[in-house]
């Protein structure tokens, strides 16, 4: 039997139809084919935007066949992690106070991504605001892992790591504050990547925390990665922390060899905590790296044990600032009030769900009279400590690896109740949003009990090039990325 | 660090949310977990460390004074959960 | 008995009259309908971002360079937080422990200098108007948002607490509204909000070190009730400290009708605004470089120019004060004396005759169809005695009208001086010939009568003759 072309890479679909042997219209219609035939176990979308990906597919296809194709992604069907903002799309973060909320403009990332005749295929699920690890904060239930339909797929942007690993999409884009790519695609079986802070516009990513975030791409491989973040990324006259970029493009500069590339991996990563199946998993992916010409060396980031609570003091923070505009006044969910502080109060309280409130009272509460210094400035110090250790160890390796996160993906339900348990399935990725490093998460192997698990490799500012290198080099002689989930093709109903 | 019922709802005054009785008490319990949590860091000297309030290595981003075009009146109606006389209604402003 | 003395200090809020907002591409024309002036930006709608207007931080340095602040090499912004309608983020993004400028003074004429503590930057919000009877937030029922002044680029400038009398704290506000009028940075407008003024007062024991407990009074809309609410306040704490009462820090709301201030009865007693640094706008530095072009657009500033025209052009302190209350007038004053009119002359012709009738035409001096060229030439037309002070003042006016030089209409209406003594002497003779009884009266030692036969000659020939050779000529023929 043909396999449907929903399950082709970036690179795959834009080969045949550049080739002619697939239309975008045709590619469209098997993704939404397979989106029906397994969303209802997944539930990876909140939003489905068919009838408009198929007039973009048919105008990629006139397109084509007038010779003015845009490249790479054009005809091909990507999903949005439902935080990015779509002109005339509702955009709802997974929460009950944007259930209604339709941006009346695009994220600049979506922009890009339709300049260069992507088909958008509709709006991810998440953790509701991405505050999460499991995609179970969503105020719309939650995403499915299509490894095992009982586990969680990650998050924040789990629904986004859903769709792509069962097919619903081509790749997805999702957005990284404490690893909320790198952690979903380890836990899916993907390779994704959180940019250089800088790399990629925020304008219309709805933020969480602002000098954390970042968006990036979700894909079946380190190509694709490659492909998608050299769409979206460059500078933005709309936001004043985007970066002008120079030299080679990333698909260029990520195309060579990797011979003599010296990787660091710190002792402090292989401690208690981390799952023997991971660290053997990750440990053996030296081999093939080491036959590729790359050395290893021990490395020490002291630091290390005090990322999660940094991370755990600076993203509510600035997480409690960010949602203050949700208030019921301009948009959004409003409850009836008295009086205006009675109206602020009933919509908030109504509209955010409990992991939401309880970030929003931490990082209140650190911000506060009396406490910023014992809260939040230490930890802005903390973070100067952190960064120049990073700086230091990146000073003589060209990347770091690492675990991409403790175990492999856990049972929904599981943490739920334990957020400092849910909070410590970040411990590899925070530390890099918090030192603005790019960071990639590439499949390295599997459980015994078939769960993907992934390793991270974490490079120089601005040099996300170097880790798609190596990333795409390893796939060049592995096949983990190849797996696919045992996911029934049709006919199932819900679960 | 221990945190009295009062300190939580103040604190959920100021981020204007409103706390049943068992949220006040969740939350309190799991809040005063986290900074358990984060205490830690009082271990780190600090010193002398200058805070990273910016990660960009980049200074004066600045635009030129150029009008752009906004959003209309009935686009900012269409957002508004109420709207009169061109303008977003909100319940008045003072408690009784 | 105690002798009690006022403590003011001012912060002054100035809307920059940039051509966009502070964040945004967004207009910051006055008067447009309610929130058509508005984007995704300034409304704060979620996943938007700030990026700094240029020419508003270039502004803020400048009026910080005017009142002699230091400018910070390295300076951020922070988010201010509480929650308000016509605040869009429920934050402000201002500047907390590093503003742009600090530390300078306002020299004011008379009195002890202000010394200014601080100038920063930040963003309006947007207005509120409240449904219910007199639109008043206390018998508010609902309130309307209109968000087109969100995010209009805001200078705030905070003196320290050293005025001392209501009449100080105006003169002060008066003075700054000169300074951001000359520096062209702010229309300076108290009606419109482009220029709002907010005051901490407190009284204390004549001598006392210590400040009294620190009021802050809001809603003081024009100069007027700056001047009474401060007098109101100062009084009432007087009175409530004579009363053997203490008092407490807090808000106060003027009330311009009722014209007593009112406690706010806020619940947020102590705010607590949750500052931390701004993540979505880059760090702003300044070097030697920068602060010299931008120097480089600083005018003469408007106390200097005062000084100047008192000690070099021997103006008096009033005049002074009068021409350069308004940059535009003391530029056509200047261009007036560079084209060479003396001073004094120049000085009374622009304070009383120019702007006297352009004030009666409700016009603008850059209105003026006069010259400061004609103006010149006309000034030089009387020296040069072509024509008499009184006849100038009818070529003025159809200057004003026509535009036309003072040559040309003195020409084409005939108004040339006559200072022909030949041309005169006729004219005295027929009015000696006709008035007899004069001349006797003169003959027999009744000088002054020669005054009216002096009127009597100027009204024969039109108000053109030279009065000086006409009482010349006068003399000589009764003399004879
Ligand atoms: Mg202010
Ligand atoms: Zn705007």
């Amino acid at each position: 039997m043909m396999k449907s072309p929903a399950s082709l890479t970036i690179h795959e679909a834009a080969a045949a139809l550049r080739a002619k042997t697939l239309s975008s219209v045709e590619l469209t219609k098997a993704v939404f084919e397979r989106i029906r035939a397994v969303e209802p176990q997944v539930h990876a979308y909140l939003h489905l935007t068919e009838e408009d990906a198929l007039a973009q597919a048919a105008a990629s296809d006139r397109r084509r066949a007038a010779e003015e194709s845009r490249g790479p992604l054009d005809g091909v069907p990507i999903a949005l992690k439902d935080n990015l903002c779509t002109r005339g799309v509702p955009t709802t973060c997974a929460s009950k106070i944007l259930e209604r909320f339709v941006p009346p403009y695009d994220a600049t990332v979506v922009t890009r991504l339709r300049a260069a005749g992507a088909v958008i295929t509709g709006k991810t699920n998440l953790d509701e605001f991405a505050f999460g690890s499991s995609t179970e904060n969503s105020a719309f239930g939650p995403s499915r892992n299509p490894w095992d339909l009982d586990r969680v797929p990650g998050g924040s942007s789990g629904g986004s790591a859903a769709a792509v690993a069962a097919d619903e999409a081509i790749a997805a884009l999702g957005s990284d504050t404490g690893g909320s790519i790198r952690q979903p695609a380890a836990l899916c079986g993907l390779a994704g990547l959180k940019p250089t802070y800088g790399r990629v516009s925020r304008y219309g990513l709805i933020a969480f925390a602002s000098s954390l975030d970042q968006i990036g791409p979700l894909a079946k491989d380190v190509e694709d990665c490659a492909i998608l973040e050299e769409a979206i990324e460059g500078w933005d006259a709309a936001d004043s922390t985007s970066v002008r970029l120079e030299g080679p493009s990333v698909t260029q500069a990520s195309a060579g060899d990797i011979q003599g590339l010296r990787i660091g991996i710190a002792k402090e990563w292989l401690g208690t905590g981390l799952d023997p199946e991971v660290r053997a998993a990750v440990d053996g992916a030296r081999v093939p790296l080491e036959k590729l010409g790359c050395t290893f060396r021990e490395i020490s980031l002291p630091l290390q044990d005090y990322a999660l609570p940094i991370y755990y003091l600076v993203a509510p923070a600035e997480a409690s600032s960010n949602l203050a505009r949700f208030d019921g006044v301009k948009y959004g969910r409003r409850e009836d009030g008295a009086n205006i502080v009675e109206m602020y109060k009933k919509s908030r309280s109504a509209g955010f769900g409990p992991e939401t409130k309880r970030r929003i009272i931490l990082g209140t509460y650190v911000l506060s009279a009396g406490y910023y210094d014992a809260y939040y400035l230490k930890a802005l110090k903390a973070r100067t400590r952190l960064r120049q250790d990073y700086l230091d160890a990146l000073k003589e390796c060209d990347a770091l690896l690492s675990p991409a996160t403790p175990t492999p993906a856990f049972r929904i339900g599981e943490k739920a109740d334990d957020p400092l348990q849910m909070y410590l399935s970040d411990i590899y990725t925070v530390s890099v949003n918090l030192v603005g490093l790019p960071a990639l998460v590439v499949p390295c192997g599997f459980s015994a009990a078939g769960l993907p698990i992934g390793m991270q490799l974490i490079g120089r500012a601005f040099d996300d090039a170097t880790l798609l290198r190596v990333g795409a080099r390893y796939q060049n002689v592995t096949d983990w990325h190849r797996r696919k989930p045992p996911l029934p093709d049709s006919g199932e109903g819900g679960v | 660090m221990a945190l009295t019922r009062r300190d939580v709802e103040a604190v959920a005054h100021l981020a204007r949310l409103s706390l049943t009785e068992a949220e006040l008490e969740r939350y309190g319990a799991q809040l005063e977990a986290i900074l358990g949590y984060v205490e830690s860091l009082n271990r780190l000297p600090l010193e002398g460390v200058e805070p990273t309030t910016h990660l960009s290595p980049a200074t004066d981003r600045a635009r030129p004074d150029r009008p752009a075009p906004g959003l209309t009146q009935a686009e900012v109606e269409a957002l508004a959960p109420e709207f009169r006389a061109g303008s977003v209604r909100v319940p008045k402003i003072l408690e009784e | 008995m105690t002798e009690f003395e006022t403590v003011i200090g001012l912060e002054v809020h100035c809307e920059l009259s940039t051509k966009t907002k502070i964040f945004c591409g967004c207009s910051t024309k006055f008067g447009a309908a309610p929130n058509s002036q508005v984007c995704p930006v300034c409304l704060g709608l979620p996943g938007t971002l700030p990026v700094m207007n240029a020419e508003a931080l270039e502004r803020a340095i400048l009026v910080g360079l005017a009142v002699g602040c230091t400018i910070r090499r390295r300076f951020k912004f922070d988010r201010k937080h509480y929650y308000y309608p016509d605040l869009p983020k429920n934050f402000q993004i201002s500047q907390y422990d590093l503003p742009l400028a600090h530390d300078g003074r306002v020299d004011l004429a008379g009195a002890h200098p202000v010394r200014v503590k601080r100038v920063h930057l930040e963003e309006d919000a947007g207005k509120l108007v409240h449904e219910g009877a007199g639109q008043q937030i206390a018998t508010g029922t609902a309130a309307l948002v209109d968000y087109n002044r969100s995010g209009m680029p805001l200078l705030e400038i905070v003196s320290e607490p050293d005025l001392r009398e209501p009449a100080e704290a105006v003169a002060y506000v008066k003075s700054l509204q000169t300074l951001v009028r000359y520096l062209h940075v702010s229309d300076g407008n108290m009606e419109e909000g482009s220029l709002r003024c907010d005051a901490n007062i407190s009284v204390r024991p004549k001598g006392a070190d210590e400040l009294g407990a620190k009021i802050e009074i809001k809603n003081m809309n024009s100069f007027k009730s700056i001047e009474h609410a401060l007098t109101f306040e100062a009084r009432r704490q007087r009175d409530a400290l004579a009363r053997g009462e203490t008092l407490a820090q807090e808000t106060r709301l003027w009330d311009d009708t009722a014209g007593e201030t009112r406690s706010m009865r806020s619940k947020e007693a102590a705010h607590d605004y949750r500052y931390f640094p701004e993540p979505d706008l880059l760090v702003f530095t300044m070097d030697d470089a920068r602060l010299a072009v931008i120097r480089g657009r600083l005018p003469e500033l408007p106390w200097t120019k005062r000084l100047r025209y008192v000690q070099t052009l021997g103006l008096t302190d009033y005049d002074a004060g009068v021409l350069t209350s308004d940059r535009t007038v003391a530029e056509y004053f200047e261009a007036t004396i560079a084209a060479g009119a003396p001073p004094k002359t120049a000085c009374n012709w622009v304070s009383t005759e120019l702007l006297g009738a352009l004030h009666g035409r409700k016009l603008g001096i850059g209105d003026s169809r006069v010259a400061p060229r004609q103006l010149a030439a006309l000034i030089a037309l009387i020296d040069k005695a072509t024509i008499s002070g009184k006849i100038a003042k009818t070529v003025f006016a159809e200057m004003l009208v026509s535009g036309a030089d003072p040559d040309a209409v003195v020409k084409a209406k005939g108004l040339v001086q006559i200072t022909d003594e030949d041309a005169l002497v006729t004219s005295v003779r027929d009015v000696l010939a006709a008035n007899p009884q004069s001349v006797a009266d003169f003959k027999a030692g009744k000088s002054q009568t020669i005054g009216f036969l002096v009127g009597q000659v100027m009204k024969a020939t039109g108000g053109k003759a030279n009065p000086q050779a006409v009482n010349k000529i006068l003399k000589e023929e009764l003399t004879r």
